[in-house]
């Protein structure tokens, strides 16, 4: 398989970046380094390249019936403007992807995981052959920056109209901005304050540099994959392919609140339904590792020698200088200070459960 | 960034010269690919090693790395400022970020590893 690339390339080299591949693209891992690429992001502002993110409009009279079949949120229900965290399940409850549903007057945009289009485009069809919808994959018309940081607003303060800084957290609205017309969107997966913005690829060289034009007042930096990953654990944000799975359900996820229930019907209910009659065997929960050392995805989860569980995520938080961690553990051992052993090998770390997320101190609203 | 006078070894670890010991630590290049270190596991000292035998293992944020020894030797001493610094590693490669002092086994192994110009033409190859 050939590597993609996204529009941004070009700015990636000459920013420095050190590439490598993901979910089948060229993309920056770092420039500065992880440590402060994270910290710009903590405390100013930083620019992130997802294009590699994948899009899908949904246009006709069944558009909300066959979304809110889709997916385990409520999204029918949502206001326009307004875009929705769900994960999207199997009808065993297992999680084919977890995505943001944008609900415009006409349409709906669902933005999903790189290493899943394919996949997601497959099953998104399969469940609309019922609906009167039409389905069109934009993934390859479509370039997103993510500007994450207690400083992001700063940046376009004068440049889009007022309602558009004065956006609620997961509120969205179309503005015009250096002679592009994009979506601009109070979201993003760092914990902080920020926007997420959608464009025509043809602006990218454009918009790229006006960003970095405007955002020189508040020192803003480009930010790698490396970055993203630390910021994301930190707020215990699940990551697709290692905390969330074809084979985890969102219940075990602590994805709970994402679940509705009450929703007639929707992909993975029944299942859902009865896991939670039989009661969860496992659970998402954060660790903090009494280490320097990393607890790593695949690490056994250990109670009196036993191998119990299983680490999804971890890494050296930047910003607490604390070793964290996400695992699947027992269903009745998921107490704040129940106490485990992560393991590879014979590398053996003390942990306990802790609250998530690990940092608490991040800007959103 | 690859300092004349010193020897290095094709898995990116630099070996100085210093009285009857040798110095070692990981070069400039090897820092920058792992990034950011959050833990060095060195060996105890008195520990002999053999040439490109595993020391000690490096951990950045990304990833985890093995050390291996220029050349062989018993341990003299370590760095115990990397414990409780070691971004040390990624700042000062070849200085403050030193691993283990070694006693070569023989002299003449320093003089077989790489010299700066033959490390930089290796770097070369990498695309560095």
């Amino acid at each position: 398989m050939t590597t993609l690339t996204t529009p941004f390339l070009e700015h990636h080299k000459r920013a420095g970046a050190k590439l490598i591949e993901f979910a089948g693209f060229l993309m920056p891992v770092s420039y500065a380094g992880i440590l402060a690429e994270h910290t710009a992001v903590r405390t100013a502002a930083g620019v992130f390249d997802v294009s590699h993110m994948g899009e899908f409009e949904v246009r006709g009279k069944d558009t909300w019936a066959f979304i809110d079949k889709l997916v385990t949120n409520r999204v029918g229900e949502a206001e326009v403007g307004q875009a929705v965290y769900t994960p999207m399940c199997l009808p065993d409850g297992g999680i084919v992807d977890d995505l943001l549903a944008y609900r415009f007057e006409d349409r709906a945009m669902l933005v999903v995981n790189a290493a899943n289009i394919e996949g997601d485009w497959a099953w998104v069809n399969e469940v609309a052959s019922r609906f009167d919808v039409t389905l069109e994959n934009v993934s390859d018309r479509i370039a997103q920056l993510a500007v994450q940081g207690p400083r992001a607003a700063e940046i376009f303060s004068g440049l889009v109209p007022d309602a558009a800084l004065d956006l609620g957290y997961y509120r969205f609205t179309g503005v015009q901005l250096w002679g592009t017309p994009m979506v601009f969107s109070r979201t993003g997966y760092t914990g902080e304050d920020g926007f997420e913005l959608y464009f025509d690829v043809d602006s990218a060289d454009r918009v790229w540099d006006e960003l970095f034009k405007a955002g020189a007042k508040v020192g803003l930096a480009p930010i790698g994959l490396g970055a993203r990953d630390s910021l994301r654990l930190e707020m215990g944000f699940c990551l697709y392919g290692n905390d969330i799975d074809r084979t985890t359900h969102p219940l075990e996820a602590s994805l709970g609140w994402t679940v509705k229930m009450a929703k007639p019907d929707f992909m993975g209910k029944a299942a859902m339904l009865a896991a939670k009659a039989a009661g969860l065997t496992r659970r998402l929960v954060g660790l903090a590792v009494d280490s320097p050392r990393v607890a790593r995805h695949g690490w056994d989860v250990v109670k009196d020698g036993s191998v119990v569980g299983t680490v999804t995520s971890g890494t050296s938080s930047p910003t607490l200088k604390k070793s964290i961690a996400m695992a699947y553990v027992p269903a009745a051992g998921t107490a704040d200070g129940t106490e485990y052993v992560v393991r590879s090998g014979t590398t053996e770390l003390p942990a306990r459960v802790v609250p998530r997320p690990f940092y608490t101190e991040a800007s959103h609203r | 960034m690859t300092p004349d006078g010193l020897r290095y070894t094709k898995d990116h670890e630099w070996a100085k010269q210093d009285g009857d010991l040798v110095v070692v630590g990981i070069t400039d290049y090897a820092q920058g690919e792992l990034g950011d270190v959050v833990f060095v596991e060195l060996p105890a000292v008195g520990r002999t090693v053999a040439a490109g035998e595993s020391f000690g293992t490096i951990e950045a944020v990304k990833t985890v790395s093995e050390l291996y020894a220029p050349l062989a030797g018993e341990v003299v001493a370590v760095n115990g400022d990397i414990a409780g610094e070691p971004a040390l590693v990624n700042g000062s490669p070849y200085d403050k970020g030193w691993m283990i002092k070694l006693r070569p086994a023989s002299a003449a192994d320093y003089d077989a590893l790489l010299d700066a110009k033959a490390y930089s033409s290796l770097l070369a190859s990498h695309g560095a």
